[in-house]
Order: C-alpha cells, then sequence, then structure tokens
C-alpha cells in the first residue's frame, strides 16, 4: 500500500513547492515592484524635524535694531498623552470653556493626528506661560515649545518693515520649489518679504526615528542625512529710528505721507505713511486679534502710502517744468511772465494765488512765489516747442523730462508693489480728445502745475528732491545699504541702489538756478515761516486740488542749500496748503536730521502739529459707525513700558509742557518765538480747535492764506 | 550496557545532521531576529543577552533547554513512541480540558497553564505531537485499512478532538493547524477525491466573499445548466447523473446563500470575519455579527483592524530588494509592526535584509520541508512515515499561514513562525517534533508497531 502511494510525496512536494512560489511571488510584488512601501515606512517611522535658524535682523544707520526676534511660547498637545488632564483648571488658565476645549483638541487631532503633537494655544503671554509651567504636570501631554517672533522695540516703521506670517496655500503654490512647507514663516510685506531669501537663513533638517506612538527614538542613520540650520543675514539699512518716529508723530491723526532720503546715496532715511499701525500688533498673539481689523479699516492703516499712494503733485512739480524748459533753451532764468492773477491765453482763465504785479518778473520769483500762470505758460511752450513740430511730439519729449525726472515709472525701490503713479501717454489723450492733431498744450495745461492727471507717489517726489539736491542724478531709492556678510548674489541684487542713476543731460548751472529759486522759497517765498535751526534750504510747497475733497498739502524739500544730505516730501492729504501742514512736518523732519535732535520750540512745535487732527470727516463718521478707535493709536509715545524714546532723547531733563491744554503753549510760543523768525511758529499752532470739531477748519485756512500774503510781502 | 552502546551506535549513525545542521541555523535565525525586534541601541545588549530579562536572552535559555531535549529524545528507544502514544494522546487531551479550570488568561485566550519559573505551557501546542503520534499509531495498525471511510473518519476524529478544544479555547489559529493532518492522511490512502472536494470548497467560500450573491447564483446555475447540456446523452441513460448534479448545485447555491454568512455571523467573533473580508479588500459590517452584538452591544462599529497586516506589508515591503541592514530597519525599530517578536518575526527579517533575504530563508524552509520528506519516505514503517508526513504538515502549515498573513495573502491568525517566533512552548513543540522523527529515522531499518 504504501509502495501503491509513494507518488504522492511527490505531489505532496510540488503542492509545497506551488505555495512557496505564490509566497516569493508575493514578495516580488511587495519588496521590489511597490515603491509605497518603503515611502510608508519612511512617513511611519522618519521625523523630519525642521530646524528654523533665526531671522535675520534689521538695523537702522546707527545699528539700532528696528527689529528683533524673540522667544514665543506654544501651548501643544499630544491628544493620546492627554488623558487624566485637569481640564477645569486648564481651561480657567487658558480663559476658555470646555467646549472650546473640546473643540481644539478635535482641531488638532484633524491636522496632526492623535500620536503627534500640535499646537492647542499659539503666542503665549508671559503670564499665561508662567501659569501654565506651574500647572503642567496636571496637564499629562501638554507641553510648551519654543518659538522665535519678530518684536520691534522702536514701535515703528510698520509699512517698511512688514510682518512675517504663516504660509498658506497660494504662498505654496508661488515657491513650490523654495523648500516652504505647511506652517512655515514668511515675510509677507514690505522688506521682509522683499529680502526672504536674506532674512530666512537655510532652515537645517534634522530626521529622526520615531516609534509607533511617536516618540523619537534618536538620530536617523546618525544624521547623515541631517543638514544644518545657517542663520538668517542682517540688514543694514539707511533709516534712522528716531527721525522714523518724528515722521510717524508727526502724521499722526492725519491721511499723508512722508518719505525722507539722502540724496547722497539714495538711502531711505524715514519712510511714514499714516495713518499706520504698532508693528507689534502683527505678531505673536496679537495677530489674529488685529489682522482682521486693520484690513477693514476704512482709513487703511495697512497701505502704504509713501510707495502707493497717488497724489497730483500741485505745485511741487514746478521745478521740474522750470527744469525742463530751460534745458529745452526755451526760456532763460530771466525769463518773466507779467501773471494779474490769473493766466488766461487758454480761454478759460486759470487762477494764480498772486496778483500783484512783478511776482513772477524771473524764474526765481515765480518759483518762490509759486506763480501758475508762469508754469502754465512754461508748460505750453515746452509742450508747443517748434522744435517738435507738434503738440503731440513735444508733450512726448516733455513726458520723457518727466519720466527720467523719476516720475510715472516705478523707481525699484527695495519694497514690493511700488506703483508707478501716473504720467500720462499720448495716448491716453488721444483717447480723451480724439485724433492728435486736434489737441494742443492748451488741452492738459494744467499738468504744468502738477495737476490734470499727473499724479505721483510720495517717494517719487522726494527722489525728484534729491535729482535737484544732486544737481542731476540721484540713487535708486533703497532702505538697505548692505547685507551682512554679502555674497555675490546679494551685490548683484544691491548694484542697482549704488550706481549712480544720471538720468538728464541738464547741466549743474541750470540745477542752480532752480536751487536757487526753492531757497528763495524759504527765504521769502511760500514757505519762509519754515525754519531748520542752523541751515539754509530749500523748499517747494505745494497745494493739490483732488477730486475727493479738500486740496492736498504738499511739501517737498532738501537742505542743506549746499552740499545737500537730506530730501523730503510730504503730502497730508486733504488738509489745505501745502505751507500750512505738510510744510512744518518737512522742516522738523530735517531739522531732526540734520541736526540729529530738535531744539525746544521745534519739540512743542511738533507736539502740537502730532495733535492735530486732520482726519476726513468720513473717516471719522466711519469710526463712529463702527466703534472703533483709530489705528494711528499704535503710535502712542507716552508709552511707559517702551520708555519714551523719541521724547527723552529729544529733550532730556527738560520741563516738557506735555499734554497741557493746547492753547497754553500757542500763546507761550507765540512770545517766545518772538525773537528772530517771527511768523513761522504760528500757523502749526493755530490748529488746536481741529481736535474736537473739524469745522473750524475754514477760518483757519483763511488765516493762513492771509499769512502767507504777509509772508510775500515781507 | 549493550543497549546502551547500540543506542549510542545508533545515535551517531542514522541521525540525519543535515536537518539538526538546519534546525540550528534556524533557531540561530530566530534570535537574532528577536534580537532586531528588541535592539535598542542606548542599551548595552551584550549585558541583557545573559541577564534574561530580554525575550532574545530567554529565547536563548528556551534553545539550550530544547537542545537538551532534543539530546534526550535522541537518546531514547524509538519503541516508545509506539508504546506511549495513546497515553499521551489521552493526556495531551485532558491537559487542554483542564485549562478550561486552571488556564491561565494570556492575550485573550485561556489556553495557558503556569508553571514552575515563570513559564507557561500551552497544551493545545504540544498536543500536536500527541495527534501527530497517535495518527501514526491508528493508521500503521495491521487491522487498519486506510482506504476505508471508516478509518478516515476514525483518524479525523482523532484530529478534529484537540481542535475544538482550541477553538473552544479562543485558538482558532492553533485549531486550524491540525489541518495541516491531511498531508499524511493524503499520502497514506486518503482519496484525491476529498482533497479535490475540500479545494473547490474553498473557491466556493472565496467566491462567495468576493462576489455579490445574486451573481454568484447565476454562474453557479450557469455552470450546472452547461454541464448537463454538455453531456446530456450521458444524462439521458442515466437520470440518477442529473440528480447528482441537482444535488451538488443545491449544495453549493445554500453554502453561498446560507451557510457562509451563518458562519460569518454566527460562529466567528466579529474580528474574524473582518480580517477575513480584508483580506479580499472588503468591509465586514460588524452590525451583521450576532455573536459580537450578543456578547457585547457596544460594539458596534468597531474598526477594522487591518492595521496589522498593514503595517507588516510595509515593513517587509520598505525591505525592497536588499533590505535596510542588520539592526537598520526603521519599522522595527520604531515598532510599528505589533506582536513583531512572535507571530511577525518574519517582518524584521523581511526590512533588514530585503528580498534576498527572505528568498534565502524561504529557500531554507523549502530544503528543511523536501529534507524531512525525503525521509519520510525512507521510512519502511509506517508509523515513522505517518509522523514524518505530519510533521512535514504542521511545518509547512506552520510557514505558510504565518509568512502568508504577514504579507496579507491569508487573514491575521495567531500561527508562529517555527523555530524562529519568540515563544519556548512553540520552540519546544517543534523541537520535539523534529527529534521524535530524527529519532525514529534513525531506526528507520526497524518496523516499527
Amino acid at each position: 500500500m504504501a509502495l501503491y502511494n509513494s507518488n504522492r510525496g511527490g505531489i505532496i512536494q510540488i503542492i509545497i513547492g506551488v505555495i512557496f512560489l505564490i509566497l516569493i511571488g508575493q514578495l516580488i510584488n511587495i519588496q521590489i515592484f511597490s515603491t509605497k512601501y518603503t515611502l510608508a515606512a519612511d512617513n511611519n517611522a522618519i521625523y523630519r524635524k525642521i530646524i528654523y535658524p533665526d531671522r535675520g535682523i534689521i538695523y537702522d544707520h546707527k545699528k539700532r535694531a528696528l527689529l528683533e526676534n524673540t522667544i514665543s511660547y506654544d501651548l501643544v498637545v499630544i491628544p493620546n498623552e492627554a488623558k487624566g488632564v485637569d481640564t477645569t483648571t486648564l481651561c480657567e488658565i487658558l480663559k476658555i470653556s470646555k467646549e472650546e476645549y473640546a473643540k481644539r483638541m478635535i482641531e488638532v487631532i484633524v491636522k496632526n493626528s492623535r500620536v503627534k503633537a500640535g499646537v492647542f494655544e499659539p503666542f503665549l503671554s508671559t503670564e499665561l506661560y508662567a501659569q501654565l509651567t506651574e500647572n503642567l504636570y496636571r496637564f499629562p501631554g501638554f507641553s510648551l515649545t519654543e518659538r522665535s517672533i519678530r518684536s520691534y522695540p522702536y514701535n515703528t516703521a510698520a509699512h517698511v518693515l512688514g510682518y512675517v506670517a504663516e504660509v498658506d496655500v497660494n504662498f505654496l503654490q508661488k515657491h513650490g520649489e523654495e523648500g516652504y512647507e505647511m506652517g512655515d514663516y514668511a515675510g509677507m510685506t514690505g522688506l521682509e518679504k522683499q529680502y526672504e531669501e536674506v532674512l530666512m537663513g537655510q532652515r537645517g533638517v534634522k530626521r529622526y526615528l520615531r516609534d509607533n506612538k511617536g516618540k523619537i527614538q534618536g538620530a536617523f542613520e546618525k544624521g547623515q542625512f541631517d543638514t544644518l540650520a545657517i542663520a538668517g543675514r542682517n540688514l543694514y539699512t539707511g533709516m534712522d529710528v528716531e527721525v522714523q518716529q518724528l515722521a510717524e508723530k508727526l502724521l499722526t491723526n492725519k491721511v499723508g505721507s512722508a518719505v525722507v532720503i539722502n540724496p547722497k546715496t539714495g538711502s531711505i532715511i524715514a519712510m511714514a505713511s499714516s495713518p499706520g499701525y504698532n508693528p507689534n500688533l502683527l505678531t505673536g498673539s496679537q495677530r489674529r486679534k488685529t489682522i482682521g481689523r486693520l484690513l477693514l479699516d476704512t482709513a487703511r492703516p495697512i497701505y502704504n502710502r509713501a510707495i502707493k499712494g497717488q497724489y497730483p503733485p500741485g505745485s511741487t512739480f514746478k521745478p521740474m517744468g522750470a527744469l525742463i524748459a530751460l534745458d529745452e533753451g526755451l526760456i532763460t532764468p530771466s525769463y518773466g511772465y507779467n501773471c494779474f492773477g490769473s493766466y488766461g491765453a487758454c480761454g478759460d482763465p486759470r487762477k494764480c494765488e498772486h496778483h500783484n504785479a512783478g511776482h513772477a518778473a524771473n524764474l526765481q520769483l515765480a518759483l518762490a512765489n509759486s506763480c501758475n500762470s508762469y508754469f502754465l505758460q512754461v508748460f505750453r511752450m515746452a509742450i508747443d516747442n517748434p522744435k517738435y513740430h507738434n503738440a503731440k511730439l513735444g508733450y512726448l519729449k516733455w513726458k520723457e523730462y518727466v519720466n527720467s525726472f523719476g516720475l510715472g515709472r516705478k523707481l525699484g525701490i527695495d519694497l514690493p508693489s511700488e506703483n508707478k503713479a501716473s504720467i500720462p501717454d499720448t495716448a491716453r489723450y488721444n483717447k480723451d480728445f480724439g485724433n492728435p492733431k486736434f489737441w494742443n498744450s492748451c488741452y492738459m495745461l494744467t499738468l504744468g502745475i502738477g495737476q490734470d492727471r499727473m499724479t505721483a507717489t510720495p517717494l517719487q517726489l522726494a527722489n525728484a528732491m534729491a535729482l535737484i539736491a544732486n544737481e542731476g542724478y540721484y540713487y535708486t531709492p533703497h532702505f538697505v545699504d548692505s547685507v551682512e556678510e554679502e555674497d555675490e548674489h546679494d551685490k548683484e541684487i544691491l548694484a542697482k541702489y549704488r550706481t549712480k542713476q544720471e538720468v538728464t543731460k541738464i547741466s549743474s548751472d541750470i540745477f542752480k538756478i532752480i536751487k536757487e529759486g526753492m531757497h528763495d522759497v524759504t527765504v521769502y517765498g511760500t514757505a519762509a515761516f519754515i525754519k531748520v535751526p542752523g541751515h539754509e534750504y530749500c523748499a517747494k510747497t505745494g497745494t493739490a486740488q483732488n477730486p475727493h475733497g479738500k486740496n492736498h498739502s504738499l511739501f517737498v524739500c532738501f537742505a542743506p542749500k549746499d552740499n545737500p544730505k537730506v530730501a523730503v516730501a510730504v503730502v497730508v492729504e486733504n488738509a489745505g496748503f501745502g505751507a500750512t501742514w505738510a510744510g512744518p512736518i518737512g522742516g522738523l523732519l530735517m531739522e531732526k536730521y540734520l541736526n540729529d535732535t530738535l531744539t525746544p520750540e521745534s519739540k512743542l512745535k511738533a507736539d502740537n502739529l502730532s495733535k492735530v487732527d486732520l482726519l476726513p470727516q468720513a473717516i471719522k463718521d466711519w469710526y463712529v459707525r463702527n466703534n472703533k478707535s483709530s489705528y494711528m493709536a499704535p503710535i502712542e509715545y507716552n508709552n511707559d513700558e517702551l520708555g519714551d524714546v523719541w521724547d527723552m532723547e529729544m529733550l532730556p531733563g527738560e520741563a516738557i509742557p506735555k499734554i497741557k491744554k493746547v492753547d497754553s503753549p500757542i500763546t507761550k510760543l507765540d512770545t517766545a518765538k518772538s525773537t528772530p523768525p517771527a511768523s513761522p511758529v504760528a500757523p502749526p499752532a493755530k490748529p488746536k480747535p481741529n481736535k474736537e470739531t473739524n469745522l473750524p477748519q475754514k477760518p483757519k485756512k483763511k488765516k493762513a492764506k492771509i499769512l502767507n500774503n504777509v509772508n510775500r510781502q515781507a | 550496557m549493550s543497549t546502551d552502546k547500540l543506542n549510542q551506535n545508533n545515535f551517531s549513525k542514522g541521525t540525519d545532521f543535515a536537518v539538526i545542521l538546519l534546525y540550528f541555523i534556524m533557531v540561530a535565525i530566530g534570535i537574532l531576529c528577536i534580537f532586531m525586534v528588541e535592539y535598542n541601541p542606548s542599551a548595552n545588549w551584550s549585558s541583557s543577552f545573559i541577564t534574561g530579562k530580554n525575550n532574545y536572552s530567554k529565547q536563548i535559555y528556551f534553545a539550550i533547554f530544547c537542545a537538551f531535549v532534543g539530546i534526550f529524545i535522541l537518546l531514547m528507544d524509538s519503541k516508545v513512541f509506539t508504546a506511549l502514544a495513546n497515553i499521551l494522546y489521552g493526556g495531551g487531551i485532558l491537559l487542554m480540558i483542564a485549562t478550561f479550570v486552571i488556564g491561565k488568561n494570556i492575550n485573550g485566550s485561556k489556553s495557558w497553564i503556569p508553571i514552575a519559573g515563570g513559564f507557561n505551557l500551552q497544551p493545545a501546542e504540544v498536543c500536536k505531537i500527541f495527534t501527530a503520534l497517535i495518527l501514526a499509531k491508528f493508521i500503521s495498525r495491521p487491522e487498519t485499512d486506510f482506504t476505508k471511510l471508516k478509518n478516515h473518519l476514525i483518524a479525523g476524529a482523532m484530529i478534529a478532538l484537540p481542535a475544538i478544544l482550541s477553538i473552544a479555547q479562543h485558538e482558532m489559529g492553533l485549531a486550524l493547524v491540525y489541518s495541516a493532518f491531511i498531508f499524511a492522511m493524503y499520502r497514506e490512502g486518503l482519496p484525491p477525491a476529498i482533497l479535490i472536494v475540500l479545494l473547490s470548497f474553498a473557491v466556493l467560500v472565496i467566491a462567495t466573499l468576493l462576489l455579490e450573491p445574486t451573481v454568484l447564483a447565476i454562474i453557479l446555475t450557469a455552470i450546472a445548466v452547461l454541464f448537463i447540456s454538455s453531456m446530456i446523452k450521458r444524462f439521458k441513460k442515466n437520470r440518477n447523473n442529473i440528480l447528482i448534479v441537482l444535488s451538488i448545485w443545491a449544495i453549493c447555491f445554500g453554502t453561498v446563500r446560507f451557510a457562509v454568512p451563518y458562519i460569518f455571523n454566527n460562529v466567528f467573533e466579529c474580528y474574524q470575519s473582518t480580517r477575513i473580508y480584508s483580506m479580499v479588500g472588503k468591509e465586514y459590517d460588524c452590525g451583521a455579527n450576532k455573536k459580537s452584538a450578543a456578547a457585547s452591544g457596544k460594539s458596534h462599529g468597531k474598526k477594522p483592524d487591518d492595521y496589522n497586516v498593514k503595517q507588516s506589508k510595509i515593513a517587509i515591503g520598505s525591505g525592497g530588494f536588499s533590505g535596510r541592514g542588520f539592526l537598520k530597519g526603521t519599522q522595527t525599530r520604531g515598532k510599528y509592526v505589533p506582536e513583531q517578536h512572535t507571530d511577525f518575526i518574519f517582518t524584521s527579517l523581511g526590512e533588514a535584509f530585503g528580498f534576498i533575504g527572505t528568498s534565502i530563508f524561504l529557500g531554507l524552509y523549502l530544503f528543511f520541508l523536501f529534507r524531512l520528506i525525503r525521509i519520510a519516505e525512507r521510512q519502511r514503517s509506517t508509523f515513522s512515515r505517518v509522523y514524518a508526513y505530519s510533521v512535514v504538515g504542521i511545518f509547512f502549515f506552520h510557514i505558510a499561514v504565518n509568512i502568508s498573513m504577514t504579507i496579507g495573502l491569508f487573514p491575521v491568525v495567531g500561527i508562529p513562525l517555527p523555530l524562529i517566533s519568540y515563544g519556548g512552548s512553540s520552540l519546544l513543540t517543534f523541537t520535539v517534533l523534529v527529534f521524535i522523527l530524527l529519532r525514529l529515522d534513525a531506526d528507520r531499518q526497524m518496523v516499527l508497531r
């Protein structure tokens, strides 16, 4: 029988063999042909920890840190280990309800699974941190982790510095190959965005072996696949914190902007945009509370008016109009225009603020008195220049000049989203007026006095001043002078800020004439009452009509007259005369930069100016309707904790007539000021009633007008 | 003295040293694998080898103990096994019954009897040996004609008894192992038809799981109709044949429609049904499981536990062609595979040494099994041969099922990998199985009754 069945041994062997072949087949399948298991294994076991280097610091020209890194703590939780948590205490400390606790826990689980640590409460305040560390033993599964966040010791330059924020899906799509991951932070605006590569440094990756409970078992492969984190490099800007703070302070409760440039280098000393916000409001735990409100605010505090705001330059354009005509040989400095208060050569007469004879007897006088007629005439001469046969070609030449001054094009500042404002194209006028044959200089006459379709950003205006100050060249305005440990790439980027932009062939003699005219503005012209102690300066006021309400107040200037070290442009929206509001602000900024301090009188003037409320009624109404306080609040300099940097440095030990009644300083000032420059102080002191009501603006404006007249006569 | 001398001679002369060598290689691989699972770079492993606190050091002690047992068996008289087969089987069954009373609950099955020194014995495990012996004894009786159905049934009952007791102890895996005796029975005359019927039945059950009941019913009916129509002339001669076909069809249909759902819903636990369903990539609705519903109301919506298989496949798959290297397996180090030192020990090998390692390892096993079959075939005594085939069957079943479940070809049942998995009971059982065979083989010229 055994013999009979002996072949069955073979059959059994075959069965065994077949089954083994099946096993081998499946092993080939999962070990050789499937890659997904290796991936799944790495997902399981290799924990990539990204080591974030400290972001680079941004310094001003005196090596004061405009922003710093500080440590913030997050409360993180591993849901699986959070058993037996004293939820009552935890909820009490965090001031959340139990439902909120459960909700957050679910969020963490959804985001990071049960076994991995997820953020339960980010950016703990110091008290919260202290309370939690004390009680942490009651909350198994919870722990505190560090995270580096930005802080701004001077509470200033929010628009310039920008902010960092967690990257979103859009960002990741755009920067897919740069190694960002969900949860990373990146510069979103301002210098933080522009110099993201430099500031970010290089993130390191450490690979750890993780067990099935998410616990780290040690370095993966002894760390041979790890990369080191390289700290972000610092940026050295040409900014001056104190000037920046002063600019922001002066613009408090106003809508507008100020730009201060060093014409010798193109470095921006200060750039303020108002309303602004305290940059500390957009870091850490503050951010969540603030960002939405800032974005909704009708006064647009996040909007950087210095590079995005488009204002008709008004009279501040006049020096440039003169430059063109001089260079084209259309006029000589002695050219005069007999203006009697209006310009009627194009029909419909255009008003001039002056009607006394001879106020535009030559270029210098015309500039000093800001004669509209004169510059309208000069503009027409440039457009209808017989050299160019027709108005269109003349206009093109004129536009070429204006563009070369930096208007109507992007200057290339190292901030994102600069606006080029507008010097209209001929196409624009062709469209407006039909065939180019049918239009001439009269059609866009007011371009000559910086109106019509002409707009410029405060930055462009400041840069134009630098151009005039330098007599024909400028350096592209920029913040960053140098980068720590500059490499070739950085040099390449910064190269354009280090090359002289020689944009016109206009001789320096011609510039000198313009400078003289602008100097006269400050001696007996529209800005005569604004003085910079110890320095002669050149300036031009502007009062720009605009379709959105009251005139914008503009002021452009540079100082000292010989060897200029600073160029400034100031715009205060809907404020009225240039000399009244923008002028004093510009003067104080120059004084602060050139003298490094303000005289007590100037200090007082600055205090008073900062209290003046020139917010348009519409914005105020909006605040009332929405029951919100204005966002200019961040630039409160009586903040005890941070030390009143500005005040203390300005007036050491002096009894500051701080927030006295607004009236008293004025009288005090008037008496004090009765010394050399008799008039200058009065106008800025006047506006006190505005603080409560914006009604009395009219009388004040009249006064300013009267004052101007007085000045002119003087 | 003279008998001693005779034994001594036999020990060195007739023993199959290839099997002994393979045995030691396997045990060594096993210890190595357990070491990989337990390895912790921060601990001093050389000292923990001796302390006996780690599983690998325990396994070493088990192996040393087993080596002594092996030598002891080799020194025994081979007649002992025939003589004691009945008593051992009876004793084994009694022990299994005793576990219901004095058993210790380990991992949810009350099948362990605590013995001295913190060690536990699993009678169901040891009973495999006794069953092999009594089956060999029964078939080798001169009066047993193993072509007769009656004897098939008796043998089947002998095998079924411990299997049923194992099921009662919730040891599904151990119970399944008893089906391995089919090899021995087949070798001794079990008609191949039975194998074919069993095979088709298995196909039918799998088809039931895979296909919609109505689709399957249509297919079955179609097959029956085709069969009848193709052989219509034959059926005309003998009407009975049609009846046979129809009754087979009815049985199949009944299996599909009633028997399989009944077993899955009423006999198996929810988790068992889930595992089996997950093998074919389907989800089992535990709500339909009467047994678990009766046991506890909360079992509704239990999560499907294919976690083990998933992790096991990940570990083996991540080994790739050449493996991650000794002690470098991330899944092993991270303890991602549950029960890795026991039932899923193959994963540590697969991850560390990749396809090269696993295929060499399977080659070793195959060589081992074929060697055992060769030994079986060279026996003059039926007892030895039946026993040898039982050993082949048990080994093969363990290997095939264990590896299949780690690579996702078979539902997860708690079956250790012979000689490799951690565990004293299991190692001892396989040692005894092999060494009794070697002892019998050494006396292969003798005809045992």
